[in-house]
């Protein structure tokens, strides 16, 4: 049944990153990126990433597609987009990316495989799972990971965020002065 | 389901994505070729975190397999910091509309060159 399920997710997930590539109107590429992200959160659940399925629903489904649309508001008038232009080039470089990728896929291990690199127990996660309900105390393991394992790297986060802020509200805070001054 | 499915559909959806960024000349479709591209990266990793078995990282005593919890750790942050670089992106784009009055790349190169 999951598996079932997990075909029909990923097929999905390529037919829409298709149709984003086929679409002219910004406005609908925009609500389709909205749905592309609750897709993939749909399959973050599925394969047990609950923390980042509702991370994905909340920042990447609303967030971003909020953030997209505010954007086109901005941009006047009703943008046509139609120019596609070097298919060609384009085309052969995202496919010898892909091939140079697919040579290297059966040197990976298998889904779910639980004999993977990544689990064993010399790596630090086999330390996350068996030990951080003793040294953390949270059930979370997650959690626990994010905010005392790593907790550097959520503060450096929060800085790329604190700065992303700033230079958003400076760059935007010419464009309320000039339109001030339009209007004026 | 076979093994190596999920990372062919990575691999599809990541190509897309840079198809996305290199053919279309208007700058909003860019940004979203580039989360396309995150999107793909995003998928790759949670998709090896997962273990036959498992289930959610949350300690419980009813379970004894968990799924690998660092690759989530590693995403959240992922997807927050791509959201900032969306933003910033978004906000460069309204500056270039304001300056050249278009967001096709053409037109903008196109204007540099008059000037």
């Amino acid at each position: 049944m999951t598996d079932w399920l997990h075909l029909v997710l990923l097929i999905a997930l390529v037919v829409v990153a298709l149709d984003l590539a086929r679409l002219r109107d910004l406005f609908a590429a925009a609500m389709l990126t909205g749905f592309f992200s609750l897709l993939c959160a749909v399959y973050y659940t599925i394969v047990d990433a609950v923390d980042v399925a509702f991370t994905e629903a909340a920042v990447g489904a609303g967030l971003s597609t909020v953030l997209m649309l505010g954007a086109l508001s901005l941009l006047d008038e009703r943008v046509e987009t139609g120019r596609v232009r070097n298919r060609i080039g384009a085309l052969s470089a995202a496919l010898a990316v892909a091939a140079m990728m697919l040579y290297a896929t059966p040197d990976m291990p298998a889904y779910g495989d639980p004999t993977s690199p990544v689990n064993q127990p010399d790596r630090p996660a086999w330390r996350y799972v068996h030990q951080s309900g003793k040294e953390i105390g949270v059930p979370n393991i997650v959690t626990s990971v994010l905010a005392s394992y790593r907790g550097y790297d959520t503060l450096g986060e929060t800085n790329v965020i604190f700065t992303a802020g700033l230079a958003v509200y400076a760059l935007l805070a010419g464009v309320r002065r000039k339109r001030g001054q339009d209007a004026e | 389901m076979t093994g190596l499915f999920g990372y062919w559909t990575v691999i599809a959806t990541l190509a897309i994505g840079l198809y996305i960024m290199i053919a279309h000349g208007n700058l909003v479709k860019k940004v979203i070729g580039l989360n396309v591209v995150q999107t793909a990266v995003i998928l790759f990793y949670v998709s090896f975190g997962k273990v036959h078995g498992g289930t959610a990282p949350i300690l419980d005593e009813r379970f004894e397999i968990y799924s690998n919890p660092l690759p989530h750790v590693l995403m959240l942050t992922a997807i927050v910091v791509g959201v900032a670089t969306t933003a910033v992106a978004l906000a460069l784009i309204v500056r270039i509309w304001e300056s050249y009055g278009s967001i096709e790349e053409d037109d903008i190169v196109r204007a540099e060159l008059v000037e």
